[in-house]
């Protein structure tokens, strides 16, 4: 039994994959900014000399790492509204979620930066005076960002993939649409693997960014 | 003008302890004014957790520190008469035996970085200090290099200008020559030995003994966290009197 491939029907309906494609990209460089800001305040809070922020930033960062992000998001939108008393539209939940999720990610990234840079630098930097702050912004964080970037950057490739399970509460991302697609065309096949082109062809040209960033900080060294 | 007979730094039972493990005990020291105190002694006698105290990178657990007659605070900006730990950075300096150069700053850089973001100096001012010292020390024409560049010497000689740029009253040396090829060290103990001629009060925490023989004008041998003798370079380092003092000096071919 032979399948008669028919992407053309699929192609028709291009501009909501499209639309699937611009909404994915949205949601990723949001959650990801938010991520960031989420992602040093925990790194900064794990860091700090009070014992309660220590604990506080731990058990946010086990929390997001250690339940499905899909578990999440569902709780996000079904669970949390009943919680609070309020309701929560399925934008709000997915980038929250996201944005959290990504943002343990990050802090684990970020403090395993700061930690990799020398000792003697923080010793260096005070024995000049500089205060804690001042250390950590002119001498510490430079020099961590460099040992970061690969982590950092891989992670915000993969959180790409993350967007997709939006899917699960309805929002207009790129796997959504495609079965929004595949409910008026019939045709799963050519939609998902459409899906999975248009995927692939936003993460190239990004793990080859990566990829290239890597082989730079190796060089350096 | 300094006040020459009060000292820079008093250490009164000075100890520090990790834990169970006493490192340092019954420390008493003054360093005056213009003098370059050398400190010898075996591995583990306590030597760099002293000098690492002198500007509090090392907490002691037990005695005081006074600075200029004020009483030294653990903390980054002292109360009352105290001085803070960020006060006493600025005018007492440290040159570590792993240089601890920015790696991310060049030459200049490094030097201006004190200047500038702690003193608040402007940067033109502070680059043409940082230019005057690089010339002191010789390496005027790596102004624009950066640590990777350089070798052990010249990353010595520059972590010493970056020190100097503070205008410390105080320079804090700990085995500064002990990381480096030994064709290198003489370049560095000469900007030290200039130092030394200038009038800089310097703590000199070293294995080159010929060169404390020149340079200090007194030493203090330790041993097992105290200070078990001291005295004029000559007396310590040309006639030392107790047989421990003589069984380590004997390891050296000075």
């Amino acid at each position: 039994m032979t399948y008669h491939w028919d992407f053309y029907t699929v192609l028709q309906s291009f501009d909501l994959l499209i639309w699937g494609v611009w909404t994915t990209f949205l949601y990723t460089v949001g959650s990801i900014l938010i991520g960031i800001v989420v992602g040093l305040a925990s790194c900064f809070a794990r860091l700090s000399r009070f014992w309660w922020l220590r604990l506080l930033s731990r058990s946010y960062q086990e929390l997001f790492r250690c339940t499905p992000l899909l578990v999440q998001i569902l709780w996000a939108y079904y669970a949390l509204p009943m919680l609070l008393g309020i309701s929560i539209s399925n934008t709000t939940a997915g980038l929250l979620t996201l944005s959290l999720y990504v943002g343990s990610f990050y802090a684990e990234i970020f403090r395993g930066g700061i930690l990799a840079v020398d000792k003697g630098q923080r010793e260096a930097s005070a024995a000049i005076g500089m205060s804690g702050v001042q250390s950590m912004r002119y001498i510490i964080m430079p020099q961590a960002i460099k040992n970061m970037l690969p982590a950092f950057i891989n992670q915000s490739v993969i959180q790409l993939k993350n967007t997709s399970l939006l899917y699960a509460i309805s929002l207009a991302e790129l796997t959504y649409m495609t079965s929004v697609v595949t409910s008026e065309t019939y045709r799963p096949l050519e939609a998902y693997s459409m899906a999975a082109i248009l995927y692939f062809a936003m993460l190239f040209p990004l793990t080859q960014v990566a990829d290239h960033y890597e082989r730079r900080m190796r060089r350096s060294d | 003008m300094t006040n020459t007979s009060s000292p820079v730094i008093a250490v009164r039972g000075l100890g520090k302890s990790f834990g169970k493990l006493e490192v340092l005990t019954g420390i008493d020291l003054d360093l005056m004014p213009g003098e370059v105190l050398g400190v010898i002694g075996p591995s583990g006698s306590g030597k760099s957790t002293l000098i690492r105290c002198l500007n509090m990178m090392e907490q002691p657990t037990s005695g005081s520190l006074t600075f200029q007659g004020r009483a030294v605070s653990a903390k980054f900006r002292g109360r009352g008469g105290a001085i803070g730990t960020g006060e006493l950075r600025r005018k007492v300096g440290m040159v570590f035996q792993h240089f601890n150069l920015f790696p991310h700053l060049s030459v200049l850089g490094n030097i201006t970085a004190g200047p500038v973001k702690v003193l608040g100096e402007p940067v033109a001012k502070a680059e043409a200090h940082a230019m005057d010292l690089l010339g002191q020390v010789g390496l005027a024409d790596k102004a624009q290099a950066f640590p990777a560049h350089l070798s052990g010497g010249q990353k010595q000689r520059v972590a010493i200008a970056r020190a100097l740029a503070m205008r410390p009253e105080v320079l804090l040396l700990d085995e500064v020559t002990s990381a480096l090829d030994p064709e290198l060290v003489g370049e560095v103990l000469a900007v030290i030995r200039r130092l030394a001629e200038a009038g800089m009060t310097m703590v000199l925490v070293t294995h080159e003994m010929g060169f404390a023989a020149d340079v200090a004008s007194r030493v203090l041998f330790m041993e097992a966290g105290r200070i078990a003798e001291q005295g004029s370079a000559e007396q310590i380092l040309r006639n030392p009197t107790s047989e421990r003092l003589r069984a380590f000096l004997s390891r050296f071919h000075s």
